[in-house]
């Protein structure tokens, strides 16, 4: 069985982004998930399953205790930072289609500036998996996110052409489209090639505007058969398909053992299941919000989805494809580099409003389906929505 | 602090904003001097001769020796006086004194910027006019929470000619608590070193750190199929056997790819610092730092050899160098 169409994404919300909410990360998921709630026109007490990220920090039960929600028949986190985004759709997706729930909350939040900071790095004194692994890259001083995913950059650079003018177009599209976003932290305040070329260098070859922001705040979503989703308030953005990979010899971001490291292919296992899924093809796919940490994996991701040849993106990038008018508009809400970093689930907010036609920067042509991915370097996925 | 303490302490802070350090601008404690120059320009390991050789300097456009640019605050600054007797109360130990009251006890330099007009020269006198230029909102950075100020120091000649600008600023932070264990050993005011930050050991991976303190790189080896792996696993992912040994690297490798480390610089750690994945001859790769070339010359196949060093007093790494071609 396939489980095209058989859910929908029925509701969806954010709180405001900001650099300090002042309040817990857990009234931030509260808010967020009441918010959607509203907007299927859906009851606290009709959730019974509940989907988040390991790295979250609120615990389901308590989040179900602030909001209302009663019994709880199904709750999973999926782990790997930002690769979690769609992994929240995956095990909602087969939840619902199999009967095991009827209607669950897909949440994240954090207080991403205000309180712990990735940028920070990655260090501890704990005798744990994950602190091994880290152990081969924190002696020689490579502990940061850019860091990793610079590694990965400078090898795809080196066997591309244009990839740092292609760089600044991305980051420079997603800015122009913040600043037309009123919930962006970046609204109103677009920059130039000058000060893109004159930022602070973070890890060569990325500087400060190749990287995404640190903000605050909550999004969620909510998902239900695509019968129940006919009768409530919005437009069902019906879940088409959807794919979750860890390809092999992977590392959680430092994947640098393959025999290519300019390459994703845990992305390309997650699009060949989502396309097989929901029989679409990269040509029915109109717009995309593409899990955006730096600009690099942008790229990356435009080949893995097969909107262009394995390192052509660049040249793809430069026709001016991610623009409003271009062949795949893309993160037009401006991003986790522009508009908030809330590890790729507002970017599953968006995704759903450009299927309902009511994104803050909606394409002037017909949008009918609509590609949303999650972060990659670590195990990742995506998910194809579209019309029910 | 409460809110409403808090809300009390940065209205008195901000008052602070704008005052003079000094009631009036402050004279160099002596007219700027060949003896100083030449102290200073041999610590700094400044060779110009447009400092320190009157011959040459007479012979230059200029016609006579100047003072090195970036000595201007030099020559308003206390003594070793400082050091036993304290600093004399100034507008900026005021401010000082207030943020140590309020538990901000912490200090840290974070920036200096000059800027340059003029050029000293022998005999100038020099005034120091300083006002406290800014003071930022709260910040919470990996010392601690705290607040920036900034400090703006005009310095003139005795012509009142500008000669430049020096901005300063410096972090002060409620330090964290300090660990418990110094506390209790009386060895808190034991000044530390920061070192790396160490791999910790365990069952899979420790043998590996273990030969690397005697100096080794190792890479482990399958003993059933011979196929050598790293990272280091319990298993090999061809056959499946748990029985392993190692071989020496000889750490003649390429560089696959790389990157250079800017923001932020982590305690410990010397910069530039180039961090590189290397593919070893022996087939495997290995992450490591390229040092002894300048970053702008590091290319993706470059070939580099590496020897395990001691980088700092606790820690011992592989560190590759680049091969002459
Ligand atoms: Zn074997």
């Amino acid at each position: 069985m396939s489980i095209c169409d058989k859910t929908a994404i029925v509701g969806i919300a954010n709180t405001e982004f900001s650099k300090n909410s002042g309040r817990s990360e857990l009234q931030l998921a509260a808010e967020a998930t009441r918010d959607a709630l509203a907007d299927a026109g859906l009851k606290p007490s009709d959730v019974d399953g509940m989907t988040t990220f390991t790295m979250d920090n609120t615990d389901e039960i308590e989040l179900a205790r602030a909001v209302g929600i009663g019994d709880l028949r199904f709750y999973s986190r999926v782990p790997h930072g930002g690769g979690a985004a769609t992994g929240l759709i995956h095990q909602a997706v087969m939840a619902v289609a199999s009967g095991m729930a009827e209607c669950i909350v897909c949440y994240r939040s954090l207080n991403g500036r205000s309180g712990h900071r990735y940028s920070s790095g990655v260090s501890g004194p704990l005798l744990t998996a994950d602190a091994i692994h880290w152990g081969w890259y924190t002696p020689y001083g490579l502990m940061t996110p850019a860091s990793w995913v610079a590694m990965y950059s400078q090898r795809y650079m080196h066997l591309t052409e244009q990839c740092q003018e292609a760089m600044f177009e991305i980051a420079h599209v997603q800015r122009e489209y913040a600043a037309k976003n009123p919930a962006a932290l970046f609204y109103e305040q677009p920059f130039t090639l000058d000060d893109y070329e004159n930022a602070k260098r973070i890890v060569s070859p990325l500087k400060l505007l190749d990287c995404c922001l640190e903000s605050d705040g909550g999004s969620a979503v909510i998902i239900t058969t695509a019968e129940r989703a006919k009768d409530l308030k919005h437009k069902p953005v019906a879940i088409k398909g959807v794919g979750q990979a860890a390809a092999a010899n992977m590392e959680s971001m430092t994947s640098f053992y393959r025999p290519e490291i300019a390459a994703i292919p845990s992305m390309d296992i997650a699009a060949r299941e989502a396309y097989q899924q929901s029989g679409l093809t990269p040509d029915d796919i109109d717009a995309a919000v593409i899990y955006d940490a730096f600009t690099p994996i942008v790229l990356w991701q435009l080949e893995s989805w097969g909107f262009c040849e394995s390192y052509k993106a660049p040249q793809f990038v430069l026709d001016g494809a991610l623009r409003s008018d271009g062949r795949l508009p893309t993160n037009t809400h401006g991003g986790q580099l522009s508009e908030a970093y809330i590890h790729g689930v507002n970017g599953i907010v968006e995704a759903a409003k450009l299927v309902r036609g009511s994104s803050v920067n909606q394409p002037a042509k017909h949008i009918e389906n609509v590609l949303v991915t999650s972060g990659v370097g670590v195990p990742t996925g995506g998910a194809l929505l579209g019309s029910l | 602090m409460t809110p409403e303490e808090r809300q009390a302490f940065e209205e008195e802070l901000y008052t602070f904003v704008g005052r003079p350090l000094h009631p009036e601008p402050k004279r160099s404690y002596d007219a700027v001097n060949e003896a100083m120059i030449r102290h200073w320009a041999e610590v700094m390991g400044d060779k110009n001769p447009a400092y320190t050789n009157a011959e040459w300097a007479a012979s230059s456009r200029r016609g006579e020796l100047i003072a090195p640019p970036a000595m201007m605050y030099a020559w308003n600054q206390e003594g070793y006086a400082v050091a036993a007797e304290g600093r004399p109360s100034d507008g900026l130990s005021d401010l000082v004194a207030y943020f140590d009251q309020h538990g901000f006890t912490g200090s840290l330099g974070t920036n200096v910027d000059q800027e340059f007009f003029a050029e000293a020269k022998i005999g100038d006198a020099l005034f120091e006019d300083a006002i406290i230029e800014e003071i930022s909102e709260q910040k919470v950075t990996a010392r601690g929470r705290g607040y920036f100020l900034q400090t703006l120091a005009k310095f003139t000649n005795q012509s009142g000619e500008l000669i430049g600008t020096q901005r300063f600023r410096v972090f002060k932070f409620i330090p964290p608590e300090a660990p418990p264990k110094a506390a209790a050993s009386g060895a808190s005011e034991e000044l530390e070193v920061p070192t790396r930050i160490h791999a910790p050991r365990g069952q899979d991976n420790g043998w590996w750190w273990d030969a690397c303190d005697e100096g080794k790189v190792l890479i482990q080896r399958c003993k059933n199929c011979q196929t050598l792996r790293h990272p280091p696993r319990p298993m090999c992912g061809e056959c499946q056997s748990t029985d392993w040994d190692s071989v020496q690297s000889t750490l003649d490798g390429e560089i696959f790819s790389f990157v250079e480390m800017h923001y932020p610089k982590f305690p410990g750690y010397k910069y530039p610092l180039i961090v590189a994945v290397i593919s070893l001859a022996e087939g495997t790769r290995i992450i490591s730092n390229v040092v002894g070339i300048d970053s702008q010359d590091v290319k993706i196949g470059m070939k580099v050899k590496g020897k395990v060093e001691q980088v700092d007093e606790k820690t011992m790494l592989p560190q590759f160098y680049p091969v002459e071609a």
